[in-house]
């Protein structure tokens, strides 16, 4: 008999499994991969190390810090802030076809670009600001406001409503072509107040540091063990049954599966889709290795986001992808100590789940490589051509989110409706990770914690 | 314990959640929450570690008790009296 269970081994699973392990529950995290990371975890291809996901760490702060996000994780997590050393951004770019805005880790510069690119604006841009809520002040009250609707009522020009919102959706919205207010407020603080950074080592160092520390704990992590059933018992979990038909039982159960995969695990015929719709926001993913540093080929910008019209659409595309928009990202430009060898550029762009699952082999493949090649001309005509130095590439689509993370129509920030405080309709299973509220690596780690917190700490 | 040993482990307690913390000048009369930068998740931890440490339990409508050094040392002397100090 376990305390707690915990499904999946990503950021929000791990970071839950240390919080319990750390105050001596006995906890085991179940993941069906042969690999920890979920949404975010990384791989070997041709002699390189590859991240899954990771473009950069939002909410990077300097060191010292002692408020927001990243300095109340290390702490829960008995972390020092070296363990990550992450390095910060050099300087990334939201460019638009008339305009464009620069920011980096100090607030002041998008401020200032705000007050140059748009004159009249820059009042109102920070009124905005001011708006913004903190942290600690979110309530479930701020899910039900249209963020859209907000912003317009404070910024008159309706192109910097778009360009603000470009990346904060890209980076964390589940909800097509508008955002909660309190997630948008989350999203602006963590990007454009406190900032972006990157571990030189990538992800893998983030997890490697999880899995640790959680086995050093005495939590036992099971790979290759999937959930396939939820055991209930009169309005409770009472433990699961994994793919191989091994039960194994628990007081609580923690998922971080997502909310409608959870509720279809349950064995009591709980309604899953007509309760809540799933997410349809998933990309596409095109790695280019290259033979130079990007800033030899006169990219020195971390990341781009960019926009080939004046409006902005967050929206499941028509076609396998849009190549209206999409995010470039070289994770050589942070303020590394040294450079780092491996020269990458990666491009996201939002993708149709639907029509990527609809192809058979050899189509799929064959799509894939047409693909590949659309998003990144899309993407050359917002950063320097670096198409002839490329020297290896790898693209990952929808059908590859769904394999490594099993979320629901490979939706990265899951389900447009969150369930903030956790619960589900049995009073000792909760939702971590995505679909609770959190999302991005930092996110999910805080959700993962506070979930612990909340439900399985205090009543073991 | 005696208060004096109370007050070290809380101290050692304290360095263990945030270690980046100085808490050399701590002002035993003054909140906690005034003097360090501790969020609502720290003070769980507080509570969380003295059950770790010393099998001591708290019921959650007692964590105002733990507002300042001296609150929380006169709290936890008839809980932890009977307690030999662990050695660090
Ligand atoms: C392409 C891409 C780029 C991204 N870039 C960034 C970025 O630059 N910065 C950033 O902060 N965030 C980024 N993210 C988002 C970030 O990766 C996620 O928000 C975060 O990792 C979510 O963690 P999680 O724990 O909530 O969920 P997941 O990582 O999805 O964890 C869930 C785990 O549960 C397992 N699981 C599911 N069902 C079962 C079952 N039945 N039994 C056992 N195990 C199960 C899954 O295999 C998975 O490992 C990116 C995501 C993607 C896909």
């Amino acid at each position: 008999m376990y305390d707690t269970i915990i499904i999946g081994a990503g950021m929000s699973g791990l970071a839950a499994g240390i919080r319990l392990a750390y105050y001596e529950q006995r906890v085991c995290i179940l993941e069906r991969h042969y690999t920890i990371g979920g949404l975010n975890s990384f791989y070997r291809l041709r002699g390189r190390d590859y991240d899954v996901g990771l473009h950069a760490l939002t909410n990077v702060t300097p060191k010292g810090t002692k408020t927001g996000p990243l300095a109340r994780l290390l702490r829960q997590l008995r972390l020092k802030w070296d363990d990550f050393a992450i390095a910060p951004q050099l300087g990334s770019e939201i460019a638009f076809p008339s305009k464009r805005l620069k920011f980096d880790n100090n607030e002041r510069t998008l401020r200032d670009e705000v007050a140059w690119v748009f004159p009249k604006e820059a009042d109102n841009f920070d009124r905005l600001a001011r708006e913004i809520i903190d942290y600690d002040d979110l309530s479930e009250t701020h899910a039900g406001i249209s963020a859209r609707e907000v912003v317009s009522s404070i910024i008159r020009d309706p192109l910097l409503v778009e360009m603000i919102f470009c990346p904060l959706m890209y980076y964390g919205s589940a909800r097509e072509n508008d955002m909660d207010w309190g997630q948008f407020s989350i999203m602006f603080r963590s990007i454009f107040l406190e900032g972006l950074g990157r571990p030189a080592a990538g992800v893998r160092l983030i997890l490697k540091h999880l899995v640790r520390k959680f086995r050093a704990l005495g939590g036992e992590l099971k790979l290759r063990s999937g959930v396939k059933r939820i055991i209930t018992e009169n309005g409770r979990a009472t433990g699961v049954v994994l793919d191989n038909d091994e039960v194994l039982e628990a007081r609580n159960v923690v998922s971080s599966a997502g909310w409608c995969e959870t509720m279809r695990l349950c064995d009591d015929g709980q309604p899953v889709l007509n309760s809540r719709a799933p997410g349809q926001l998933t990309f596409c993913e095109t790695i280019a290795s290259l033979d130079a540093q990007p800033r030899d080929l006169g990219h020195d910008l971390t990341i781009t986001f960019f926009n080939d019209h004046d409006k902005f659409a967050w929206q499941k595309p028509e076609e396998l992808c849009d190549l209206r928009s999409g995010v470039i990202c070289s994770p050589n430009n942070f303020a590394y100590d040294s450079p780092l060898d491996d020269c990458t550029i990666r491009i996201t762009a939002l993708a149709n789940f639907d029509r990527w699952r609809a192809l058979e082999e050899p189509n799929y493949r064959l799509e894939k490589l047409r693909w590949y090649d659309r998003i990144c001309e899309s993407a050359v005509r917002f950063v320097p051509d670096y198409r002839a130095h490329v020297t290896d590439t790898d693209m990952f689509t929808p059908t590859t989110i769904v394999r490594f993370s099993g979320h629901d129509n490979g939706a990265v920030y899951g389900a447009p409706e969150k369930q903030f405080d956790g619960r589900t309709h049995l009073n000792n299973l909760f939702i971590c990770g995505t679909d609770q509220g959190f999302v991005g690596i930092i996110g999910s780690i805080i959700s993962g914690i506070s979930m612990a917190n909340q439900h399985c700490l205090t009543r073991a | 314990m005696t208060p004096a040993e109370i007050r070290e482990e809380v101290l050692d307690i304290l360095s263990d959640i945030a270690p980046d913390e100085d808490l050399s000048n701590l002002d035993d009369n003054v909140r906690f929450r005034e003097q360090l930068e501790l969020d609502s998740m720290d003070f769980l931890d507080i509570v969380m570690e003295l059950r770790k440490r010393y099998r001591v339990q708290i019921p959650e409508d007692d964590y105002i008790n733990l507002a300042s050094m001296n609150t929380t040392v006169t709290y936890l002397e008839p809980l932890m009296k009977d307690i030999q100090r662990e050695k660090v």
